[in-house]
């Protein structure tokens, strides 16, 4: 199975029932599935710390989220995540990366570059997945630690997983 | 213009099983003001994230009414979050402003709708965001005003369909200063 549909296979199995997201091209199999889950609240914001209120709402009325982000979304939610570390909602966020592997865009690098040392600073417990057959794996183990032990985990996603970014005509 | 402890308190009298998530600085006072209740989630922080968290809860929640009690500098922080509201659209949430135009915990500047920016035209140019009401308008704040506009916003968390509605408030600070002095008023 390819990996964005295994994530999903486990978003099914905790009953994840929101998935906030600003859109990234690394998610786009992933966000397809949930947009087209009709058990499944699929919440584009306009920005990713949108996302962070949105579980914490979620929490709050008894339901299970996951947000979908790109790395340069990370640094957007920085002081939303406040409410994760006070609150001690569950909290699981899925991170394509950029600005690492054969990044052509120099914008990515420098929020690419810190993210794991962000989220970290920001309280996540932080996995890293790089090979696709590791992701089944990684993330089945951060549903359990996010949603068993109301947790704030975060799983980047390398860019080397999700492959080169082509811009073609 | 309305006194928000006043306003707040009508809003509430008859809640039943209303929740009720109220953004960082007076609003949370203002709720607080009204008794403590189980069904109140409280911000002291997070300035931005108020209008989000009623809609989790709102989709989490969708047989109970949530409303979402803030200011008008907290409003402003979220301002996008009314696109994604508005792209939901969940009927069992209202936000309601409570607009004194400056920033209170921090000294009272002046904010945004100070200066003219019309977070119910905001609303209303968002079209799918809510069916917004202008409940009470700066010309006829009067106690039959807040009765008919609190029936309302009572109706419209029911029946219409995700609510936003500016109060504009009395304004205790003198003057438009900036960098006003923390007397403590709120």
């Amino acid at each position: 199975m390819y990996w964005p549909d295994l994530i999903y296979a486990q978003f099914r199995r905790v009953g994840i029932r929101q998935v906030g997201y600003v859109p990234d091209a690394g998610h786009s199999r992933l966000i397809e599935l949930c947009v087209n889950d009709p058990n499944i609240h699929d919440v584009v914001l306009t920005t990713e710390e949108e996302g962070v209120g949105l579980v914490a709402g979620a929490a709050l009325g008894g339901e299970r989220a996951a947000l979908l982000m790109q790395s340069s979304g990370v640094g957007n939610c920085i002081n939303m995540f406040s409410l994760m570390r006070n609150c001690g909602f569950p909290c699981l966020v899925l991170i394509t990366m950029r600005g690492e592997f054969a990044e052509f865009n120099p914008w990515q690098v420098p929020m690419g570059s810190i993210t794991e040392a962000t989220l970290k600073l920001c309280g996540f417990l932080t996995y890293r997945v790089g090979e696709p057959d590791d992701v089944d794996d990684i993330v089945g183990g951060g549903c359990d630690m996010a949603f068993g032990g109301d947790l704030q985990v975060a799983i980047v996603l390398s860019q080397r997983l999700i492959g080169r970014k082509e811009w073609t005509k | 213009m309305l006194d928000r402890r006043e306003f707040v308190q009508k809003l509430l009298v008859d809640r039943k099983d209303l929740l009720v998530v109220s953004g960082l600085g007076s609003p949370t006072y203002d709720v607080a003001a009204c008794g403590d209740h189980p069904l109140n989630f409280y911000l002291w922080g997070a300035m931005g994230g108020a209008a989000m968290i009623g809609l989790g809860l709102a989709l989490a929640q969708p047989s109970l009414r949530v409303l979402v009690l803030t200011g008008d500098g907290e409003a402003l922080m979220g301002l996008g979050s009314l696109a994604t509201i508005g792209v939901k659209r969940p009927v069992n949430l209202a936000i309601v402003v409570l607009d004194n135009q400056h920033y209170g915990e921090t000294g009272m500047q002046p904010s945004h709708t100070r200066a003219g920016i019309d977070l119910v035209a905001v609303a209303k140019a968002l079209k799918r965001c809510c069916a917004p009401h202008a409940a009470f308008s700066r010309r006829s704040c009067d106690q039959a005003s807040v009765h008919g506009g609190i029936a309302q916003i009572d109706s419209n968390i029911a029946v219409v369909g995700a609510t936003l509605v500016v109060a504009p408030l009395r304004v205790r600070a003198p003057g438009d200063r900036i960098n006003g002095a923390r007397s403590g008023q709120s």
